[in-house]
């Protein structure tokens, strides 16, 4: 088993199974504050996948993806909470 | 060599991963979430990246994988901080085998603030006093 087996059978099995316990946090968690985090966690793992990925294809240039993709987590989690919490105030 | 090295971080990743999945789906509360979050996730993630770095062991692939390990470091206890904080003022509730809420009574739930520090939370607490 070379590393290119180890990655295709092992590792991205795992990582797509967590994304999917993930998901089903996403469609379940009672309030609001609960999807963004799980939308946030979904992101990190598509970070993951994407490394993994880019050795898979032998490819590095993905790697810039994913840093593109954890700007975006980022930006979305600060805006979901300031949103929030300004909605809440002003009531 | 680097072969076994890939072997051991990209396992402990997956796992890592999997551990905050797991996590984020069994926790019973809003807080223990975040926290699990935050903590397994940037690890797993981290060792996922490191891997890649080891496999292809060029200069400008580990300037990327540390920018970006650098870059989710910062932001993920910054975010993890926010959310929380709008969670608390949100109401939500800890879980109810927690034993305490350090923050309970003195957060001013209108604006935001800590008690003590605006006017007149100070002139409530000094007229309280004289009574």
């Amino acid at each position: 088993m070379n590393v290119h087996d180890f990655l295709y059978y092992i590792i991205l099995p795992v990582l797509s199974i967590s994304s999917l316990l993930v998901l089903v946090r996403f469609f379940k968690g009672p309030s609001i504050v609960d999807r963004v985090v799980a939308l946030d966690l979904l992101i990190t793992i598509g970070i993951g996948i994407i490394a993994v990925y880019s050795i898979l294809n032998d490819k590095p240039t993905f790697l810039d993806i994913s840093l593109v993709l954890a700007l975006i987590a980022f930006l979305g989690t600060v805006a979901f909470a300031y949103y929030l919490e300004k909605r809440n105030k002003n009531d | 060599m680097t072969d076994i090295l890939v072997y051991i971080t990209s396992g402990f990743g997956a796992i890592f991963v999997l551990l905050a999945a797991i996590g984020t789906l069994r926790m019973p509360d809003q807080y223990l979430r975040i926290s699990v979050n935050t903590k397994a996730a940037t690890l797993g993630v981290g060792l996922l990246l490191t891997a890649a770095a080891l496999f292809f062991l060029e200069t400008s692939v580990t300037t990327r994988v540390i920018a970006v390990i650098i870059f989710i470091l910062i932001t993920a206890p910054v975010g993890a901080h926010l959310i929380g904080r709008t969670s608390y003022f949100l109401g939500n509730p800890l879980w109810k085998k927690s034993i305490t809420d350090d923050l309970e009574n003195k957060y001013n739930k209108h604006t935001h603030e800590l008690k003590g520090h605006t006017q007149e939370d100070e002139d409530e607490a000094k007229h309280n006093s004289n009574l």
